[in-house]
C-alpha cells in the first residue's frame, strides 16, 4: 500500500506494524466487516418479512395456510441452527441444480448421484463452473443471505404471532363497529399496534442475529472469524511477514467490534420502544402517561 | 434498474458456459509451504506454482479457490471445484472415494515435534484431522489430538496441549528452524504415504489424464524438481 513497505523483510518497529496492517490480507480483513454489515442489512428486513408471512399465514382462516405456517416456525424453530445451516445450504444448492439439471439437459443420461458424488451435466452447474471467483462468492453469500432468513423468519413469525394476539380484542371490535373490513382492521389497527409487543422480542431476535453471522465462516464466506483465525496463526519465513501466534489479539478485536455492535443495537432499540410505547395502553405506555403529568 | 440488474446477473452467471471450461483448483491455503494465503491474499507456495504450470501444459484455464480441509472432499464431490491441490497424500482409503493423478511430491516423512527432544511421542501427540499423521498416531498408541488447521496442532505444543505434534517433516521444518530452539524433532522420521498428488472425482479420467501427462512431462525435464528444491531447501526429497 505504501511504496516503503516494498520489502517487509528490511522492515522493522512502527513501519513493520504500518506495513503489515496495511497488507492486502488486512484490507480483505478490513473488507470483511462490510460483508458482516451488509448480511445484517439484507437479513434482517428479509427475516422480518419471512416472519409477517409466517405470522398471516398462521393465523389464516384458511386452514393449509395456517397448517404451512405453524408448520414452518415449528421445524425450523425445533432443529439446532448449525445443522439447519449445513443441511439447508447443501440441500439447497442442490435442489437448484437438480432443477436447472431438468430442465436444461434433459437427454442427460448418466445418474445424478453416482455413489457419493453429486454430478449434472456442466451446463446445469450453478454458477457455471467457468464463471469468476465472485460470482460463486456471491451466490454463496445469498444462499447464506436465505438461510439466515429462513432460520430467523421462523422466531420472528412467533414473535409477530404473539404480538398480533396481545393487540387488545377491543380494539379490533371498535374497528369492526366503524364499518371496516377484515383487511382494514389489519392494516389500520392490528399491525399499526402490534409493534410495541414485538419490539422486545424482535430486538433479542437482532442481537441474536448479529451473535450469529460468525455462522457465515461455517458456510465457507469469508468473514471476520476466517479472517482473523487465518491473519492470526502463526507465520513462517514463507510469508512476507512472519509473526509467531497472535491469534489470541485478533480474537480480542473481534470480541471488542461485537460488543460495541450490540451495545449500539441496545441503545437505538431501547429509543425506538420508547417511541412505541408513546401513548400506548401498556404498562410501559402507562408510565409515560403518569409521568408526563 | 432492478430487471437489468437481473439481467447482467444471469447473463454473468451463464456467459461463461460457451467459453472454454475452466477448471477449478480447490486447496487449503494453510499449509506452507505447500499452500499458503501470501500477504497479498492470494493463493501462494509450492502447488500454486506447480498448478500454474501444469494448467499451462494441459492448455487449461485455471482458477484457485480454497476450502477447509476436513470439508475438501466432499466439495469436490458435490462439484464446488475440479481438482484437489492440498498437499493430499495419496492412500488406498482416500483412493475409494477420488482418483489420484502421479505424485508430483515424493513419499516423504513425516516427523514429531516438541518441545525438548525426549517429548513423550506415546503421551498427547496433535496432528490436523483427517490426515495420514491423524490415523498413524491412533494407531501408534498415543492420544490423538485432533485440529482443523495445521497451524493449530503447531500452536498446541507451544502452549502446552500436546506434548509433540505429528506432520508432515517438510511442513514442520520451517517452524522448527524459525522456533529459536523453542521447538525441536523428536525421534526418528517415519515414512507415509505415496506421495502427494492431485485428487479427482472418479467420473473425471479425461482431466485426470491430461494432468496425468503434464506432470509427466514436468517430471522429465526437471521442472519438479526445480520447484521442489525452490520452496523446500536443497535437502528435501527429490524425485
Amino acid at each position: 500500500m505504501f511504496s516503503f513497505c516494498a520489502d517487509p523483510k528490511s522492515l522493522e518497529g512502527f513501519s513493520w506494524l504500518v506495513c503489515y496492517l496495511t497488507s492486502a490480507k488486512h484490507v480483505d480483513f478490513y473488507w470483511s466487516f462490510l460483508t458482516v454489515l451488509v448480511l445484517l442489512a439484507v437479513t434482517a428486513p428479509s427475516a422480518l418479512a419471512f416472519g409477517f408471512g409466517g405470522a398471516m399465514a398462521a393465523r389464516s382462516p384458511i386452514a393449509p395456510l395456517r397448517w404451512f405456517g405453524k408448520t414452518y416456525t415449528a421445524m425450523v424453530r425445533g432443529v439446532p441452527d448449525i445443522v439447519f445451516f449445513l443441511f439447508f445450504v447443501i440441500a439447497l444448492d442442490q435442489g437448484i441444480e437438480w432443477m436447472k439439471h431438468q430442465v436444461v439437459c434433459p437427454d442427460w443420461k448418466e445418474p445424478i448421484r453416482q455413489g457419493l458424488e453429486f454430478r449434472v451435466c456442466p451446463e446445469a452447474k450453478v454458477p457455471s463452473g467457468s464463471s469468476a471467483q465472485i460470482w460463486h462468492q456471491l451466490y454463496g453469500f445469498a444462499l447464506a443471505v436465505f438461510t439466515f432468513a429462513i432460520v430467523f423468519g421462523a422466531f420472528a413469525a412467533n414473535v409477530l404471532y404473539g404480538a398480533m394476539n396481545a393487540v387488545p380484542r377491543a380494539q379490533l371490535e371498535t374497528a369492526e363497529s366503524y364499518g371496516m373490513s377484515q383487511g382494514q382492521v389489519f392494516r389500520r389497527i392490528l399491525v399499526p399496534q402490534m409493534w410495541t409487543y414485538a419490539l422486545p422480542g424482535l430486538s433479542n431476535l437482532w442481537m441474536i442475529l448479529i451473535k450469529a453471522t460468525p455462522l457465515l465462516f461455517l458456510l465457507g464466506v469469508k468473514d471476520i472469524v476466517y479472517w482473523a483465525r487465518e491473519l492470526g496463526s502463526a507465520k513462517t519465513q514463507a510469508y512476507a511477514y512472519p509473526h509467531p501466534d497472535w491469534r489470541l489479539w485478533y480474537f480480542i478485536v473481534l470480541l471488542i467490534v461485537y460488543l460495541c455492535m450490540t451495545r449500539g443495537s441496545e441503545i437505538i432499540l431501547s429509543r425506538l420502544t420508547r417511541r412505541l410505547s408513546h401513548g400506548q395502553a401498556t404498562a410501559a405506555g402507562e408510565a409515560m402517561r403518569r409521568a408526563a403529568q | 434498474m432492478k430487471k437489468m440488474l437481473l439481467a447482467t446477473t444471469l447473463l454473468a452467471l451463464s456467459g461463461g458456459i460457451a467459453a472454454a471450461q475452466t477448471v477449478r483448483l480447490g486447496t487449503e491455503g494453510a499449509y506452507p509451504p505447500f499452500n499458503f494465503i501470501d500477504d497479498a491474499g492470494n493463493v501462494a507456495g509450492y502447488e500454486r506454482e506447480f498448478g500454474d504450470e501444469a494448467c499451462k501444459r494441459a492448455g487449461l484455464t485455471c482458477e484457485w479457490v480454497t476450502n477447509d480441509w476436513d470439508s475438501i472432499i466432499p466439495n469436490l464431490q458435490s462439484g464446488n471445484y475440479d481438482v484437489i491441490i492440498a498437499g493430499m497424500s495419496i492412500t488406498d482409503e482416500r483412493a475409494k472415494v477420488v482418483d489420484f493423478s502421479e505424485n508430483y511430491f515424493p513419499p516423504a516423512d513425516s516427523a514429531y515435534v516438541g518441545l525438548t527432544a525426549e517429548a513423550d511421542i506415546k503421551g498427547v501427540v496433535s496432528a490436523q484431522v483427517g490426515t495420514i499423521q491423524a490415523g498413524y498416531v491412533a494407531e501408534s498408541g498415543a492420544t490423538l489430538l485432533e485440529f482443523p488447521t495445521p497451524d493449530e496442532t503447531v500452536a498446541a505444543v507451544r502452549n502446552g496441549e500436546a506434548a509433540a505434534v505429528f506432520a508432515d517433516k517438510d511442513f514442520l521444518a520451517p517452524y522448527v528452524k524459525e522456533s529459536n530452539g523453542e521447538l525441536t524433532f523428536v525421534g526418528e522420521p517415519v515414512s507415509l504415504g505415496g506421495g502427494v498428488g492431485l485428487a479427482f472425482r472418479q467420473s473425471d479420467d479425461e482431466l485426470r489424464e491430461k494432468f496425468n501427462a503434464a506432470i509427466q512431462a514436468m517430471k522429465a525435464d526437471g521442472t519438479v524438481n526445480k520447484l521442489i528444491e525452490k520452496h523446500f531447501g536443497p535437502e528435501t526429497k527429490k524425485f
